[in-house]
């Protein structure tokens, strides 16, 4: 069958969604739905909260479409279906001397979310956005299929970087990916005892590669503690993978409180307090989460959100007194990271602005959700921005201030879908598109 | 070691997996089907996942005069010379029941047509002393039941063909692999009720690859399928004839 009826959710379960979808695995099949029924499209659906989503309406499962279309082993420049996820290019062509140049935490965003959302990854501060390396997309929009890139139907290009598919379906990408000594990662950890040491790192290392860990359970004179992770590709032996493991049920345990400081404790002594250096496999390092299938299940069958904002360099103080909030309520999972971000972004949505950025999971729950509020509401003061991938609770108006291309990007929208056919809960939600 | 695999029906989602798996190894494809449009996309796809070689041939299980020029392709070739058939259609059993003749296209497509194609390479695969053969079957074989059973007895069919293809073939080294997927998560069966713990197309490539570098006879994959099955057939046939399984 064509459209299946079923019900499905974002990564983060907190927000589902029933309608039918559709997931074509030939390019023929996808061009007749979208001459007959156009419908937004999803990737693999690694969005936290409804980006991804369309309740009572239909959807396109992009991920069977997934040829690769083009490779060029001089340039690097990779031609490939939305559907084709980054952990796969990562590794058809590391070996061959390319990587993608932005990757995210989980390789099975494909290059279609990866667009959509703009992603950024460790080297953000050093090498840009995903959009930043796209050199032109074809898009079905509108009733047709068009080209655009940085030169070519300019503004169309800039609206569907970091668009959530508002301007159309992205039917494929041409990619400049990055050159690569080798198939690892020669990786520096080290332990950052508080919030200070922590800033003080992040704005002094000179890593390609940068992220820190940061234990939103540590109060105190603890407060901000962390580990510092400095990367560089290499040409070095990688140890051998690990055996696959996989959550088969859902269980509260990233959920539970107690749970959260045993696991912190254990995981910032894990690095000695001399710190260490390791070679790993470039999956381990950019996707360590994806060798656990179905991690989600972690926090329970109610699901969870993941805030994320970014906010100016000089708005640090703003950022510090949302972590003691944090840290206070004791709510937060071990999963939080703090990089320090860039300016560059490829399009008008996009979420990167110079500074710092924070990611902290929680569970789904009244308490959780109002204390989102409070950091929505500290990260606008701020002059900072939430992240769309991420968000499944902001407020529509906050999100639009955040954003000062919102309106330009909206009209552009309003040009490229003027029937409206690629709305999805989070526009609905946000009222994105006025 | 240079490797040449003939894909019969390679526009299915699991043949594209095996191809995909075959294109990282380095493998020499050709890439067989009536969909030249998306096979033709296929042969680029493999070629920049590895492949040696990959082409685009028309291949119709219908149409016997579409066989010899992909064997005699193949056979240009140097090294081993391998085929995978994923053909076979299965309209609903109750368009069969009510037009008797889809009966004949269902057996062509899922049993006669591929036999034939193998019967004429296997002299081929004689002369070059190995090679291995990927019979896509299915657990439909396995018994007739009232759901499926035009389709389920051409599989029974081609199963019984593979097992003497394999007598045959061992005797000069070749080697044919019975493969019997369960439910596997594709096009053909988005959507349809009833399906429980389908399996993803890419893990049963890995099981058939698998099964072709350990020279396993007969598989069931995902394998938990053996023991379904084993089940099914264990029931007796006057209490089977019964059931709606
Ligand atoms: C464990 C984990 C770690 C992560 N780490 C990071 C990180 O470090 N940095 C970061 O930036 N993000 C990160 N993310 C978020 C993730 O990278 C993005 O949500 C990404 O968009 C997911 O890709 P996807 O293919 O699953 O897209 P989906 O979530 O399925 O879709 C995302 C958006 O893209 C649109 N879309 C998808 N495909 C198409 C298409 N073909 N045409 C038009 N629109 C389309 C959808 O409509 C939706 O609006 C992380 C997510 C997880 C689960």
């Amino acid at each position: 069958m064509l459209w299946k009826t079923t019900e499905y959710s974002g990564w983060g379960n907190a927000l589902t969604a029933t309608g039918d979808i559709a997931r074509p695995e030939r390019a023929a099949t996808l061009a007749r739905i979208l001459d007959e029924t156009p419908a937004p499209a999803f990737g693999n659906r690694r969005s936290y909260g409804d980006a991804a989503l369309n309740d009572g309406g239909r959807a396109i499962d992009m991920t069977r479409l997934d040829k690769i279309i083009g490779f060029d082993p001089d340039t690097g420049v990779v031609e490939a279906e939305a559907g084709v996820t980054l952990t796969t290019l990562m590794r058809l062509f590391a070996h061959r001397g390319w990587v993608p140049a932005v990757v995210p935490g989980t390789g099975f965003a494909t290059v279609g979310g990866a667009i959509a959302q703009d992603v950024h990854g460790k080297n953000h501060h050093a090498e840009g956005s995903f959009g930043n390396h796209v050199k032109s997309i074809s898009l079905f929009t509108n009733g047709k299929r068009v080209t655009a890139s940085p030169t070519r139907n300019k503004a169309l290009f800039r609206a569907t970087m970091g668009g959530v598919g508002q301007t159309g379906v992205i039917l494929s990408a041409k990619l400049q990916m990055k050159p690569t000594p080798g198939t690892a990662m020669q990786v520096t950890e080290t332990r950052l005892a508080d919030w200070n040491d922590q800033i003080d790192a992040l704005t002094s290392s000179t890593a390609t590669y940068v992220v820190s860990w940061i234990d939103a359970q540590a109060k105190g004179d603890k407060m901000g503690r962390g580990i510092l992770e400095e990367a560089e590709l290499t040409s070095a032996d990688a140890p051998a993978p690990d055996r696959a493991k996989s959550v088969p049920v859902n269980m509260s345990l990233f959920s539970n409180g107690l749970f959260a400081r045993v696991f912190n404790e254990g995981y910032f002594r894990r690095v000695p307090a001399t710190g260490r250096s390791s070679v790993k496999r470039l999956e381990e390092f950019f996707f360590p989460l994806d060798k656990i299938r179905n991690v989600n299940r972690l926090y329970g069958k109610k699901g969870f959100h993941q805030f994320q904002c970014v906010v100016p360099l000089d708005a640090i103080d703003v950022l510090e007194e949302m972590m003691h909030k944090v840290s206070r309520s004791g709510l937060a999972s071990p999963l939080a990271v703090l990089k320090r971000m860039g300016p560059d972004r490829a399009g008008m949505m996009s979420f990167p602005m110079e500074g710092y950025t924070l990611a902290v999971d929680f569970p789904n729950r009244a308490r959780a959700t109002k204390l989102i509020a409070e950091l929505e509401r500290m990260t606008a003061q701020a002059g900072g921005r939430l992240y769309l991938a991420k968000d499944s609770l902001a407020h529509g108006d906050a999100i639009k201030a955040m954003y000062p291309d919102w309106s330009d990007w909206a009209a552009e929208v309003a040009k490229a879908d003027p029937d409206r056919t690629m709305v999805t809960d989070m526009v609905r939600r946000l009222k994105l598109r006025g | 070691m240079q490797e040449t695999w003939i894909i019969l029906g390679a526009t299915s989602s699991m043949a594209r997996a095996f191809g995909r798996a075959l294109a990282e190894r380095g493998a020499t494809v050709f890439l067989a089907g009536r969909d030249m449009e998306d096979l033709k996309g296929a042969a680029v796809d493999l070629a920049a996942r590895g492949a040696a070689r990959a082409e685009a041939v028309k291949f119709d299980a219908r149409d016997p005069g579409s066989f010899q020029p992909i064997i005699d392709k193949a056979c240009a070739t140097e090294g081993t010379i391998n085929a995978a058939v994923f053909v076979g259609s299965m309209p609903p059993q109750d368009e069969i029941d009510r037009d008797p003749a889809l009966i004949e296209g269902t057996v062509i497509d899922s049993y006669t047509g591929p036999a034939r194609f193998l019967h004429l390479l296997a002299p081929e695969m004689e002369a070059r002393a190995g090679g291995t053969v990927v019979g896509v079957g299915s657990v439909a074989g396995d018994r007739g039941r009232i759901g499926n059973y035009v389709y389920g007895s051409a599989k029974a069919g081609f199963a019984t063909y593979l097992a003497g293809l394999r007598n045959r073939l061992t005797r000069s080294g070749g080697h044919v692999i019975t493969v019997k997927p369960g439910f596997v998560d594709t096009a053909m069966t988005w959507g349809i009720e009833g399906m429980f713990l389908v399996a993803d197309p890419a893990d049963v490539a890995d099981d058939i690859l698998k099964a072709v570098n350990r020279k396993k006879d007969v598989i069931y994959t995902p394998f938990f399928w053996r023991y379904i099955m084993l089940i099914i057939r264990a029931i007796p046939e006057r209490v089977f004839k019964k059931l709606s399984v």
